[in-house]
């Protein structure tokens, strides 16, 4: 995964709630067995419906932050939605709200999902309409989104930023601790067997 | 004098008695490793995989020279994009490139298959708790947003991406903060005529479709209790549709009846053991939830949705209402309706019944019962699309396909079929679908398709009007044969003897 500590970039604004992982990535799309190549078919029938599609603006092209309504990237678990918008050149996206799981994939992406105040979003929805060329700044170091005239600082779980920061594999983070997996194997293996009462190795643990 | 009773001493560390939801328990016995600002190292017992979203978390595997730890755990199957017309010669060259990839996958991996042909094979929702691999207690995982369906066996199941399908492969843990707990109290009897969707349709109306937002939600109540476990699995599989990853229901005797003697359920010595920690699962009485959220189940009707998200729904004797924001007036505008047209006076070109939310033998009996002995309107085009091998053959043991062929319904194969349309099975431009499943996005069943989502014998009674319809008054359907003695419509309770039998015209 690419990290990702301090990203400078133009906005797109997609003034829409509830933008659905079908819109970004449609289904015809999830056949592919590769993992690049979605970027082409972002809002794909957006685009295909509508000739002036906002991200088909000339003003937005190379845009690289996307601006959205609340709960942006609901319904199915698609992580081609992610990986549509990280192909299409986009490193961060903004909104007042997310679901959960295209959240925690963006995580895994190298995308930052960034939830701003609603009223926050909003004024950068409108610097991103009138002044297209603005640049916006995300430091995820000092979690802190500046622009000329506008700075918000902004929470992000911890572990996700650490990830982010560090371009971290997840995979091999966790194979660290191996010796607490096969621990924790030995012990579920007795549970099923009605040997150990569920939980007691936890406490234990706790104790 | 009151005795103070001794507290509790383990290895000098003073336990707390503190009540915990259902959610919390299984989750507390799932942590591999907890430290101060990390998310839990959870334990995933079951991953249930399929083609499309694990392609590149098996590819990313081999690059990395790494192995998958559990595949014992890990059980694969076909559904999202296979023909349900066929087989796999029917397929194109993209899809069976697809389900070439996760055949070749699971033989690398020693991963069980239940491939196109496999009399196991199906939705991979509806064959988990078929195949007796859901259970109460366990940490189910799958690359799809509809895994809390097993959460009605009280399993916290939940969907992921396909970053996490590789991290389950690799290391059978996840790393996940824990949800906030929240119950949904549903307490009165369901009216006649309305079914365990009505019920998740008219939740989600209710609270919007980002309520469950980083929730684990608790059904509860006389009315979740009294549905059937296929009734159960249909709320917990719409969670999603409202924010929620985690849908459960505490189990009791009907899941353990459900369960038994299923090909992987355990068995003697073992399933007596398997009931006792089943039985301790249970929210504790005085846990404490983050919110509970209430429905009078008394007050349901059948719902159907009239906009472009599971959310912009509306009882059948209702009206296409004013559009209150921009989403609303954009939906109205895809879905080409206007404001006061009476919801019943909607006409429709196709019906699909089929999906993990409805496809299950319940379902197909209830549906069937509307259908028996009338005819599929003519310009409507019906399909039925059970959720999986096993339950087609049931249904064809009873007679149903023939119910469902005979009436002008198309039989297919198990998949997800027109749940999403990845394979032929689509709604052309502007078409208009009744349809059983859990998503009426732009475009889901094909690209410029219009949903709506209804209960199995709302899509079956809409396809027999040519339009959508209350199932509770038939009275103007063609003639059909009465069959009152089908238990289902979800709750358990026998199914309603239908008006509009012999001799009824209008």
């Amino acid at each position: 995964m690419k990290a990702l500590r301090v990203h400078q970039g133009r906005m797109a604004p997609l003034d829409r709630d509830n933008v659905d992982t079908d819109q970004i990535i449609p289904k015809q799309f999830l056949r592919r067995v590769e993992r690049s190549g979605f970027g082409p078919f972002l809002f794909y029938d957006w685009r295909r419906e509508d000739p002036d599609f906002v991200l088909d603006r000339p003003q937005y092209r190379g845009a690289s932050v996307l601006v959205a309504g609340v709960n942006f990237g609901c319904g199915s678990s698609r992580e081609h939605a992610p990986w549509a918008i990280e192909d299409a050149g986009f490193r961060v996206v903004i909104a007042p709200s997310f679901a959960d799981i295209f959240r925690s994939n963006c995580g895994k992406v190298g995308i930052l999902a960034l939830a701003l105040p609603e009223g926050r979003v909003r004024q950068l929805m409108e610097v991103a309409s009138e002044a297209p060329d603005t640049e916006l700044t995300v430091d995820l170091e000092k979690q802190l989104v500046s622009a000329p005239g506008f700075e918000c600082g902004f929470e992000v779980d911890p572990f996700t930023r650490e990830c982010l920061l560090n371009g971290w594999d997840e995979v091999a983070l966790t194979l660290r601790h191996q010796d607490a997996i096969a621990a924790y194997e030995e012990g579920r293996s007795s549970v099923q067997n009605g040997s150990t009462p569920p939980g007691s190795r936890l406490q234990s643990q706790h104790s | 004098m009151v005795q103070l009773q001794p507290v509790p001493v383990t290895a000098g560390y003073i336990r707390p008695p503190m009540p915990r939801t259902l959610a919390g328990k299984i989750w507390d016995q799932h942590v591999v490793r907890s430290a101060p600002g990390e998310p839990d190292l959870l334990y995933i017992d079951l991953h249930l995989v399929h083609e499309v979203t694990s392609p590149q978390a098996f590819e990313s595997l081999r690059l990395n020279g790494r192995r998958v730890r559990r595949p014992d755990l890990t059980v694969a199957t076909v559904d999202h994009n296979n023909p349900t017309l066929g087989g796999y010669e029917a397929a194109d060259e993209i899809s069976r490139k697809q389900m070439d990839a996760l055949r070749d996958n699971c033989e690398w991996a020693g991963i069980k298959l239940y491939g196109l042909g496999s009399r196991r094979q199906g939705i991979v929702h509806v064959i988990g708790p078929e195949l007796g691999l859901t259970h109460p207690g366990k940490t189910i995982v799958c690359g799809d947003s509809h895994t809390s369906t097993h959460g009605a066996f009280g399993a916290l199941a939940f969907g992921i991406g396909s970053s996490e399908v590789e991290h389950v492969l690799a290391t059978q843990c996840l790393w996940q903060r824990r949800p906030r707990d929240l119950a949904v109290e549903v307490d009165g009897e369901l009216p006649i005529g309305v079914t365990a969707k009505d019920l998740v349709l008219g939740l989600i109306a209710q609270v919007g479709i980002a309520a469950g937002s980083g929730s684990a939600v608790e059904y509860r109540g006389s009315t979740i209790r009294g549905l059937s476990m296929e009734g159960r699995m249909t709320v917990c599989n719409m969670s999603i549709e409202w924010g929620a990853r985690v849908g459960m229901v505490g189990p009791d005797d009907k899941t353990f009846a459900f369960l038994e003697g299923r090909p992987n359920a355990p068995q003697g010595a073992e399933w007596e053991a398997a009931l006792d920690r089943w039985r301790a699962l249970a929210s504790d009485p005085d846990a404490a939830f983050d919110e509970v959220l209430r429905l009078d189940a008394s007050a349901l009707e059948p719902f159907v949705t009239w906009g472009t998200n599971p959310g912009q729904a509306a009882p059948i004797s209702g009206r296409v209402p004013e559009p209150g924001d921009e989403t609303a007036e954009r939906a109205l505008r895809y879905m080409d309706l206007r404001p006061g047209t009476a919801l019943q006076d909607i006409p429709l070109d196709r019906v699909f019944i089929g999906s993990c939310t409805n496809a299950r033998l319940e379902d197909l009996r209830v549906a069937a019962a509307v259908v028996r002995g009338r005819r599929v309107h003519p310009r409507v085009r019906a399909m039925v699309v059970p959720g999986s091998a096993t339950v087609k053959l049931a249904a064809e043991a009873e007679g149903l396909d023939r119910v469902f062929t005979e009436a002008g319904f198309e039989w297919r194969d198990a998949g997800c079929s027109m749940c999403l349309g990845m394979n032929n099975d689509v709604l052309a431009p502007g078409e208009r679908c009744a349809s059983t499943s859990n998503r009426n996005f732009e475009g889901r069943q094909g690209s410029g398709g219009r949903t709506h989502l209804v209960s199995p014998p709302m899509a079956a009674a809409a396809a027999l009007a040519g339009h959508l319809v209350d199932v509770r008054d038939l009275t103007h359907l063609p003639p059909g044969e009465v069959v009152p003695e089908r238990r289902g419509w979800g709750s358990g309770r026998p199914t309603p003897t239908l008006p509009g039998g012999e001799g009824v015209s209008g």
